[in-house]
C-alpha cells in the first residue's frame, strides 16, 4: 500500500474542526484494518478483485493554471444552470456561486472545504456520516481520510430551484487520486437537481477516484441526480452513493456509465419515512476489457413506499458487467412497492453479463418483483432495418441507443441527454466499425 | 429493362425445398399481384429476394434491375431499389419512427451529405397525413405498441419515404379494414408510375378491387402455376384455392 495515501495531508488536519479530525482518522483506521476484498466476499462475488490494485496513486498534485482553466472551459455539458464546480485532480479550478436571490432564500452551494469551515454544525450532522453497506467499507474510509473537493448543497424549507446544480471532477495528473464527495441536503417540501460529471482530461492519464455522494431527502423534497462518468480506461473508479429518503420524498437517480477500466459502483436507497418514492436508473456502455460492478440496496423502512430500479446495460468485445441488487422491506414496511430490473444486451458473444438479483422481505402486504435479463442482438430485427437500406454497424447502435432510451428519457432534460447521446455515440462509433 | 427477374429459384430451409424453380419476371412500371394459400412460399420468396440469411439457395438468380442480387447483404439490395412491406413489421424498442426514416435516409446520402430536417419533416408530415396516420406517431417507438392496422400504415409510411424501384408488399392487407385498406391502397397508387413496380402478395382478391394490378400469378407448392389478368383474381375469390390446386393436380397427374 502506498504511504502516501495512507497518510492525511497535513492541510485537511490543520484547520479542521475536532469532530472532522476524529471522522479521518476512523475512516484511515478502517481503510487500514480492513482487507483487501476478495473472491470468497459475497459483496464481491464475480468482481475480478484480483486485478483490483490501488497501490501507487498520488494525492493529486495541485494542476497547472492553465489545466485549470482549460478544463474549467470543457466543462460544459450542462447550459443552464443554477450553480457550478469544477475541480482538478481534487484542486478547485472554478467556482460559479449561485444567485444572490437564492442565498437569501438561506440555499447553500459550496466548495466541500469552504462549507467545513462555514458551516460546521450542518457538515458535522451530515458529513461522512453514511457509509456504504455493499461491500467498499475499506475504500469508504479512505474517501473519508483523504476528501477535500467536493460540494455540499443544502435547501431550506420549501425551496424549489428548477436549474440544476453541475459538479465536475476531472483528472489529469499522473497516477493521481480523487475523492469528490457530493452531499445533497434538501429540506422539507423543497425541489432541487444536481448532475456530477466524472471525466478525465485525456486518454491516457491513470487515475483512481473513490467518490461519495450523500443524499438526505426530507420530508416531500424532490431530489433528482444524475452522474455521468465517464473517465478514460485507465482510471479504476469507486462510486460509493446513498441516498436517504424520509416521509413522501422523491428521489431520482440516474447513472450513466460509459468509461473507467473497473468501475465499482455502490447505490444504496434507504426509506425510512412513509410515502416515499425512490427512482433509480443506469445505463452502461462496457466494452473491451472494462468491468463494471454494480450492487445496488433497496432498504424499505417505512410503509407505503416505492422503489424502482432499473439497470441496463450494453456490453462489446470482452467487456463485463455484473449487477447485484437486493430488495429489503423491514418488518412493518408494509404496502411496499418495489421493483428491480436488470437488462442485459449482449452484442458480442464474448461479453460477459451477470446477474443477482435479490428480495429480503420481512413484511407481508408488499408488491415486489425483481428481474434480470441477458440477450443478444435480435436477428430478426435487424434484417427489418438493414432491408430499409441501414447498414449492420449502423442497425446495432441504433437499437442499442434504443435500448439505452429508455433510460436516456428519464434524464428530463434535451441538452443533456444529446450531450449523453454523443458521449456514447462516440464510444460506440469507433467499436461498431468492425461488425 | 425488366424490373425484376426471378429466374428458375430453388430455395431451402433446414432440408424442406419451399421454392420450387420458381420463375416471376416484373417489367418496369408494372404492379403484379402474387396470390396463393398459406403456406406455399410467398413471404419466402419476398425474404429471400431481400437478401435474409435464413434460406439456402440451391440454384437460380434473382436479378434486379438486371443485376443479381443473391448473396448480398441486404442493406446492398435496398439500395439497389428493393423494399419490402413485412407480413410482420417487427418492432424496435426505442427507436422512434422518425429517427429510422432518417436513418434509412442518411445510409442513401453520398459520403459527407446531411439530411435537411426541415424538408425531412414537411415531407414526412404530409405523408403521414396522407397515410391519416397521427403526427405524434413520429415519436414513437417503430411498431412498439402498435395495432396490426398501424405496424402496416407504417410499412406505407416507409415506403413511400424511401422511393424504391420495386416494392414488394407481403400481405399489407392483413389487419386492415376496408377504410384503412382504402387508405393504404391510395397511398400505393400515388406511388405507381413507369419507372416503379410492384408485387403484391395478398391471400384474398379484396386489396385488388383497390390497387389493380396489370397482371395476376398464382402461386402453389413453391411455383406459380397460373397466370392470367385481373379477372384471374376474381375467378380465384369466386372459386376459391380448391380449383386451381385440383386444376394443378390433375395435370400434374397427367404428365
Ligand atoms: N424459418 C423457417 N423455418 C422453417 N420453415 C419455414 C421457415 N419459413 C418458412 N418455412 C416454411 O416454408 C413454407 C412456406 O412459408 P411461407 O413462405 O411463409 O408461405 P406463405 O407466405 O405463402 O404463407 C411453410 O411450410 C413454412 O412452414
Ligand atoms: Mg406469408
Amino acid at each position: 500500500m502506498t504511504p502516501t495515501l495512507e497518510t492525511p495531508m497535513e492541510s485537511l488536519k490543520a484547520n479542521e474542526p475536532a469532530w472532522l479530525a476524529q471522522r479521518r482518522a476512523a475512516g484511515l483506521e478502517q481503510f487500514k484494518s480492513l482487507p483487501m476484498p476478495t473472491a470468497r466476499d459475497e459483496a464481491w462475488r464475480f468482481a475480478s478483485v484480483g486485478k483490483l490494485e490501488i497501490d501507487d496513486y498520488n494525492p493529486a498534485e495541485a494542476p497547472a493554471e492553465a489545466t485549470l482553466d482549460a478544463l474549467s472551459e470543457r466543462s460544459n455539458l450542462v447550459t443552464e444552470r443554477a450553480g457550478r464546480m469544477v475541480y482538478v485532480d481534487d484542486v478547485p479550478a472554478d467556482f460559479e456561486c449561485i444567485h444572490h436571490e437564492l442565498t437569501e432564500k438561506g440555499v447553500i452551494y459550496l466548495p466541500i472545504a469552504e462549507a467545513i469551515e462555514q458551516h460546521p454544525e450542518l457538515l458535522e450532522r451530515y458529513f461522512l456520516k453514511e457509509s456504504t453497506e455493499l461491500g467498499s467499507k475499506k475504500f469508504f474510509g479512505l474517501h473519508a481520510a483523504s476528501a477535500k473537493a467536493g460540494s455540499l448543497l443544502y435547501v431550506p424549507r420549501g425551496v424549489e430551484i428548477d436549474a440544476p446544480f453541475v459538479n465536475y471532477y476531472w483528472t489529469s495528473g499522473s497516477r493521481s487520486a480523487v475523492f469528490p464527495h457530493t452531499l445533497i441536503i434538501a429540506e422539507e417540501n423543497t425541489k432541487v437537481s444536481v448532475v456530477d460529471v466524472l471525466f478525465s482530461e485525456t486518454d491516457q492519464n491513470e487515475a483512481l477516484n473513490v467518490s461519495v455522494s450523500n443524499i438526505h431527502a426530507g420530508p416531500n423534497a424532490h431530489v433528482f441526480r444524475k452522474v455521468v462518468q465517464d473517465w478514460n480506461h485507465r482510471t479504476v473508479s469507486f462510486q460509493l452513493d446513498t441516498t436517504v429518503a424520509e416521509r413522501d420524498a422523491q428521489v431520482k437517480n440516474v447513472a450513466v456509465n460509459i468509461g473507467a477500466s473497473r468501475a465499482r459502483y455502490e447505490s444504496q436507497t434507504r426509506i425510512d419515512g412513509p410515502g416515499a418514492d425512490v427512482k433509480m436508473y443506469s445505463l452502461t456502455v462496457a466494452e473491451e476489457n472494462q468491468e463494471f460492478d454494480q450492487r445496488t440496496h433497496q432498504t424499505h423502512n417505512a410503509p407505503n413506499s416505492v422503489s424502482d430500479l432499473l439497470y441496463k446495460n450494453a456490453l462489446l468485445s470482452n467487456a463485463r458487467t455484473i449487477f447485484s441488487g437486493l430488495i429489503q422491506v423491514a418488518e412493518g414496511a408494509q404496502g411496499t412497492d418495489a421493483y428491480q430490473t436488470n437488462r442485459n444486451l449482449l452484442l458480442d458473444p464474448t461479453a460477459e453479463a451477470n446477474a443477482l438479483p435479490g428480495l429480503e422481505i420481512l413484511a407481508n402486504d408488499v408488491r415486489c418483483s425483481h428481474g434480470a435479463t441477458t440477450g443478444n442482438v435480435d436477428e430478426a430485427e435487424l434484417f427489418y432495418m438493414m432491408q430499409r437500406g441501414i447498414p449492420r454497424r449502423v442497425a446495432l447502435q441504433l437499437m442499442v441507443f434504443g435500448f439505452f432510451e429508455e433510460v436516456i428519457d428519464k434524464i428530463d432534460s434535451d441538452e443533456l441527454a444529446d450531450n449523453l447521446r454523443k458521449l456514447i455515440h462516440r464510444k460506440f462509433d469507433s467499436r461498431l466499425k468492425s461488425f | 429493362m425488366n424490373t425484376l427477374e426471378v429466374r428458375n429459384l430453388t430455395v431451402s430451409i433446414e432440408g424442406e425445398t419451399i421454392l420450387k424453380n420458381f420463375s416471376l419476371t416484373i417489367p418496369k412500371g408494372e404492379v403484379h399481384a402474387l396470390m396463393g394459400p398459406n403456406g406455399t412460399g410467398k413471404s419466402t420468396l419476398a425474404k429471400v429476394m431481400a437478401g435474409h440469411e435464413d434460406y439456402t439457395v440451391e440454384s437460380g438468380e434473382v436479378l434486379l434491375e438486371g443485376v443479381n442480387v443473391l448473396g448480398k447483404e441486404p442493406d446492398e439490395i435496398a439500395h439497389a431499389g428493393l423494399f419490402l412491406a413485412f407480413q410482420y413489421p417487427l418492432e424496435i424498442p426505442g427507436v422512434s419512427i422518425a429517427n429510422f426514416i432518417r436513418a434509412a435516409r442518411a445510409a442513401r446520402l453520398p459520403e459527407g451529405e446531411a439530411i435537411n430536417a426541415v424538408e425531412f419533416y414537411k415531407e414526412l408530415y404530409e405523408k403521414m397525413d396522407a397515410l391519416k396516420m397521427d403526427r405524434k406517431f413520429t415519436a414513437r417507438s417503430l411498431n412498439e405498441g402498435f395495432s396490426g392496422g398501424e405496424k402496416k400504415r407504417c410499412e406505407i409510411l416507409q415506403m413511400s419515404m424511401l422511393e424504391p424501384r420495386l416494392c414488394v408488399m407481403d400481405e399489407t392487407d392483413s389487419g386492415l379494414d376496408i377504410d384503412a385498406l382504402k387508405i393504404v391502397s391510395d397511398g400505393v397508387n400515388l406511388m405507381r408510375g413507369p419507372d416503379r413496380s410492384f408485387l403484391v402478395i395478398t391471400h384474398y382478391q379484396r386489396l385488388l378491387d383497390y390497387i389493380v394490378p396489370d397482371v395476376v400469378h398464382v402461386m402453389y407448392d413453391g411455383q406459380i402455376i397460373r397466370s392470367g389478368d385481373a379477372e384471374l383474381a376474381k375467378e380465384l375469390e369466386s372459386k376459391g384455392y380448391d380449383w386451381i390446386k385440383e386444376a394443378h393436380e390433375a395435370a400434374t397427374a397427367g404428365v
